[in-house]
Formats: C-alpha cells, sequence, structure tokens
C-alpha cells in the first residue's frame, strides 16, 4: 500500500494545505496564536541580545557624562511636570465647558508602553509583534503610536503578544486632517513595499490647495483612532482622475523601520 | 534510521524563522528580508526523504505563517512546490556542486515568495506589492543563493560531528590472522 511513499506524502501536505487554509476564522486565530507560543521561550533571548549592545555602552560611559545625562534629565522632567499641570488646568476648564454645552466629557488617553518583540517576516506586509495581549488589556483595533506621532492598530491581539498592523499597509487605513486653512480630510492607504517612511494620504478635495510641510493628524472620523495623533507632514501633492480628487504623499512621523517601544491607547 | 538530520533540518527551519522575524538587518540594509526555507528546502530535497521535505513544507510554512500577517498554511504549498520536484529528480542534479547548489537556492527563493503573492492574490487578499517588489524579489533571490551553498556546508559539517555514522566493515578476520612467534617454529 506504501509503496508510492511519495504519492502518500503530497497528498498529505496538500491535504494539510487546504484544510488549514479553510479553517475557520476564529479557530485559524487561534492556531496560529497557538503556533505563536512556541517561539516564546525565544523573546527573551532576543531582549537579551538587543539589550547588549547598550548594555556595553553603558559599561564604558564615564560617570561624569551619566551625572550630566541625570541632571539634564531631572531638569527636562520638571519642566513636563508644569507642562502637565497646565494641560490639566486646560483639561478641566475643557470639561466644564463641555458640560455647559452638554458634550460628552473627554476622557483622558491611557497608555501602556509595549516592547516589539518581532517584525513580519514576509516583505509583503507591515506587521510587528509586541509583547502585550488580552491579559494586559489589549485588543483590536488600539491606536498604537510612540511620543513622535501614529504607528498603527492592533490588528490580532493574542493572550501574551499581539499583532500591529503598521501605517502604510493595505490593512491599516486612517482618515487624516490637513492642518491648513480649509481642514482638508483624506485616507491614508498604502505606501511603497520599500520605503516605510512614506504613506499615500488620497480622496482629498479635488480643490484641496496642500503645500510641502503643514501637518497631517489624525480626523478622529471612524472610530478607531482619536482626533490629534500626528501622523505626519505633506510632502507633496497631485490632482487625480482629472481633478476629481486630491493625493498628498505624507512623511510619516515616526520612525517605522526602528522601533523598539511603542505606546498602546487603551480606551 | 537516522533520525538526527530531519531533526536538525526542522530546528534550523524553526530557528531561521524566528531569526527572520527578530533580526531585521537585512531589511534596515538592503530593503528586504531573506527567507532561509525555500534554501533549506533545497538542501532537505537534495539530501533527505520525502518525509522530512513534506515536515519541512508544512511545519516550516505554519511556523511563518503564525509570525506573519499571511494567512495560515498559504505558505506550506509553495515551499512544497519547490521541494517537490527537486526531490522527485534529485538523481539528475549535480547536488554535490557549489554551484548547482547556488542556482537551486536562488530559482527557489524566487520561485516561493512569487508563488505565495500568486496564492494571497488569487485568495482576495492586499499584499503590499509594487515596482521596489521587484528589487525585493531579487534580494531574496540573491540571498538563497548565497545562503544555499552556506546551509550544505554547515549542514554536512553538523551531520558529520554529530550525527550517528553507519561504521564500515574492514577486511580483517580474526580467524585468518597469521600469527609470527619464534615459539611456532
Amino acid at each position: 500500500m506504501f509503496r508510492k511513499k511519495h504519492y502518500v506524502a503530497l497528498g498529505s501536505v496538500i491535504l494539510a494545505a487546504v484544510l488549514v487554509l479553510n479553517l475557520p476564522a476564529h479557530d485559524a486565530l487561534r492556531f496560529k496564536n497557538a503556533l505563536g507560543v512556541l517561539f516564546l521561550p525565544l523573546f527573551g533571548l532576543t531582549g537579551s541580545l538587543h539589550q547588549l549592545p547598550g548594555k556595553v555602552i553603558d559599561a564604558l560611559t564615564p560617570r561624569s557624562e551619566l551625572l550630566r545625562e541625570i541632571d539634564s534629565l531631572r531638569r527636562q522632567n520638571q519642566e513636563l511636570i508644569v507642562r502637565q499641570e497646565q494641560g490639566n488646568a486646560v483639561l478641566e476648564q475643557n470639561n466644564q465647558l463641555r458640560a455647559q454645552l452638554g458634550w460628552q466629557r473627554q476622557q483622558p488617553w491611557r497608555l501602556k508602553l509595549a516592547n516589539v518583540v518581532l517584525r513580519d517576516p514576509a516583505n509583503w506586509w507591515h506587521t510587528v509583534q509586541i509583547d502585550l495581549g488580552t491579559r494586559d488589556g489589549i485588543h483590536e483595533n488600539c491606536p498604537v503610536l510612540t511620543s513622535d506621532g501614529l504607528v498603527g492598530r492592533v490588528s490580532v491581539a493574542g493572550l501574551v503578544r499581539s499583532q500591529v498592523v503598521l501605517l502604510g499597509d493595505p490593512d491599516c487605513r486612517v482618515s487624516a486632517l490637513v492642518e491648513d486653512s480649509a481642514r482638508d480630510v483624506g485616507i491614508l492607504s498604502a505606501s511603497g513595499p520599500l520605503d516605510n517612511s512614506l504613506a499615500e494620504l488620497t480622496y482629498l478635495s479635488g480643490g484641496a490647495n496642500l503645500k510641502a510641510g503643514e501637518q497631517v493628524v489624525s480626523s478622529g472620523l471612524g472610530g478607531v483612532f482619536p482626533e490629534g495623533i500626528p501622523i505626519g507632514q505633506v510632502v507633496d501633492s497631485q490632482q487625480e482622475d482629472f481633478g476629481l480628487y486630491t493625493s498628498a504623499r505624507v512623511k510619516l512621523s515616526a520612525n517605522l523601520g526602528a522601533l523598539d517601544h511603542v505606546w498602546v491607547l487603551l480606551p | 534510521m537516522n533520525f538526527f538530520s530531519p531533526i536538525l533540518i526542522l530546528v534550523a527551519a524553526f530557528l531561521a524563522v524566528f531569526g527572520e522575524a527578530a533580526f531585521s538587518l537585512p531589511h534596515c540594509l538592503f530593503g528586504a528580508q531573506i527567507d532561509l526555507l525555500p534554501a533549506l528546502m533545497i538542501y532537505a530535497a537534495l539530501k533527505a526523504d520525502i518525509i522530512t521535505v513534506s515536515l519541512l513544507a508544512v511545519l516550516g510554512g505554519l511556523w511563518f505563517d503564525s509570525l506573519s500577517a499571511n494567512p495560515l498554511g498559504i505558505s506550506i504549498l509553495p515551499l512544497y512546490a519547490v521541494g517537490f520536484p527537486i526531490w522527485w529528480k534529485r538523481d539528475l542534479l549535480l547536488r554535490e556542486l557549489s554551484f548547482a547548489q547556488t542556482i537551486l537556492g536562488a530559482a527557489a527563493s524566487a520561485a516561493v515568495p512569487a508563488i505565495t503573492l500568486l496564492l494571497l492574490l488569487s485568495g482576495g487578499y492586499e499584499p503590499l506589492i509594487g515596482w521596489g517588489s521587484l528589487w525585493q524579489w531579487l534580494v531574496m533571490a540573491a540571498g538563497g543563493a548565497l545562503a544555499t551553498p552556506v546551509l550544505f556546508s554547515l549542514f554536512d559539517w553538523c551531520n558529520h560531528a554529530l550525527g550517528y555514522q553507519p561504521m564500515m566493515e574492514t577486511s580483517f578476520r580474526p580467524d585468518r590472522e597469521i600469527l609470527r612467534d619464534k615459539k611456532l617454529k
């Protein structure tokens, strides 16, 4: 029966592939997460390897340099505390005005720091894996950002790690607003496969007059990304489809090629 | 049966997939990540049995997809589509020659992403492709071409150093030993 072993092997592999590809979405996701758990022991190893150069540099840095840096950080920290107090006062004033107008009270953002542990091995997706999951309160569509600007959103949330789809991936479209006088709104869509620092802002109004350097922020439309998160700056723009709409190239604020730590925005 | 070689190949596939996801140096330098699974598949197809080739396609594909945004299982068939025909016709290939290994590595590393993209597009997915993808494709093919002979040397060394070697029979027979002693004279 098993004389033609290679035919049995060929049939088995094709059957396995067809079965896995046709799993219901929920089961496929669970299976994918279960397979991903196999790599967990290696995450620590990668973290240690990534920290090694930093530790070596720390060991070689002179004490005077470290003390100077601590002093500078202390001053920066005090400055930020003063600014936060100012911000709190403005937020309180904003909430009072909202209450007078009968608007919903604005909730402050809850941020959670995550480490980027893996990058998508396939060249045709822009995703990364972070070391936070559902047990940390992460769920699908949570916005992800750095101090520079928006990074993307959580696309798959596992128990201990999550997949973040980055700006420029076809699966991460953001409603964005150009901070010009007309406040034009468009959709930030896919970038090129090579340069992940640029993304395309499309479906701006046909008469939009954009200038290079204008700031692009999230518009808050769509319900996934809150309003006002910096996205990038306009590089250039052009009319599309005989002036039906305008599209622009946007230089992203966050450096998506060198993400180590990101903030996940929790509702 | 010697289980060392199949286990070594599968462990290498597991580590290769993790390495591709954890270390993005090739991506930073060349704009594309180099996939080592096709090169491993060439080694398995030329040196191992069909079970190892099949296991590498299934497990390697599943591990790769579990760390990627690919739909689970999409990488199995491209890997097997490369591995099975090479395993089938391996007696006709000059498998010990580095040049042949390089050419096979380049062809496999070019074919696997092309078939995967074809399957993704057929399935209605929207992968990120453009003119830059041609450059990435060339980088992947060149990376696979360079990696394949290196992997062959590495695995051959590992098999020789750590694997079970069948004992060679000698022509020596104790019952036919000629004894030369003064006492026997």
